[in-house]
């Protein structure tokens, strides 16, 4: 069933960023900015985790998770470090994302010619 | 005779022209946007992306023992990989301009600008071109989540409460 709302619920976060493209008139890096500034806030009142919980790959493979794991980073500090822990922990749970984006992308710029 | 008379009315047309006219022309012009299509392309291939991202999620809790949590973030990897050899291989930018949104949308889209820019702007150089403007399309995700999330820090330590609902 996890299956089925993974599709459902990753599908309908696609459509709001094609209506924030197609019907808001966004470009592309406002639309992406926008989803990732509403996942941090939707993480902030509480309404993300549990959607991560009944959609699985659903809700955390969107760019909308990816503001949610920034706070999650920041508040998880917050909580076992004190106030400096917003700055030290933004990065904690994102960093498999960035990390790997970042390292796969130069080995692709160095082994690959550019194509279509 | 006829001919300057046709300039000067050409002319008289330029004049009046102004952004705004020239906005509303352009708007009768513009092709309709498919709304409707669009959405349903992008549903489905989003939904498709979140669903091969569930399996991925899936084999990593059987296989190592993981929860639903920590194979988050192995996931995302693998989705990364697998959007790094597409956009390589050029398959990627065809993908999207059948999907839009549904493409860009999830974590791949992230991985697919970081990479083209990457490929992009190789031939400038590894430092100057290609490591520099790694992050020109990914950069202001990066940014904005960064800010909302330290707002987000700040407005809790003020309520005072700590990391409470995790």
């Amino acid at each position: 069933m996890i299956f089925v709302w993974a599709f459902v619920v990753g599908g309908l976060i696609c459509v709001i960023g094609q209506l924030l493209l197609d019907v808001v008139k966004l470009t592309p890096a406002h639309t992406m900015s926008a989803l990732v500034v509403a996942g941090a806030i939707a993480d902030a009142v509480g309404i993300y985790d549990p959607l991560v919980k009944f959609a699985g790959a659903g809700a955390s493979v969107p760019i909308t998770s990816f503001g949610n794991s920034l706070v999650h980073g920041a508040l998880i500090e917050l909580e076992q470090t004190g106030w400096i822990g917003i700055v030290t922990g933004i990065f904690n749970i994102t960093s498999a994302g960035i990390s790997s984006a970042i390292v796969f992308s130069f080995l692709a710029a160095l082994l690959v010619r550019p194509k279509g | 005779m006829p001919a300057k008379t046709k300039r000067s009315g050409v002319k008289l047309q330029l004049d009046s022209l102004t952004p705004q006219v020239y906005k509303q022309m352009a708007k009768k012009h513009e092709p309709s946007r498919p709304v409707f299509k669009n959405c349903i392309r992008a549903f489905l291939s989003g939904g498709l992306i979140c669903l091969i991202g569930q399996a991925v999620q899936q084999v990593f809790m059987a296989n190592f023992d993981m929860t639903p949590r920590e194979a988050a973030s192995p996931t995302v990897a693998v989705l990364i990989l697998i959007s790094v050899i597409l956009t390589c291989f050029g398959v990627y930018d065809k993908l999207a301009q059948w999907c839009g949104a549904g493409t860009a949308v999830p974590v791949t889209g992230f991985a697919n600008s970081m990479c083209s820019a990457a490929l992009e702007h190789r031939a400038e150089g590894i430092v100057l071109g290609m490591a520099a403007n790694m992050f020109k399309l990914a950069g202001s995700v990066i940014v904005f989540g960064v800010v909302a999330a330290f707002i987000i820090g700040i407005v809790y330590i003020f309520l005072g409460h700590g990391g409470g609902h995790l």
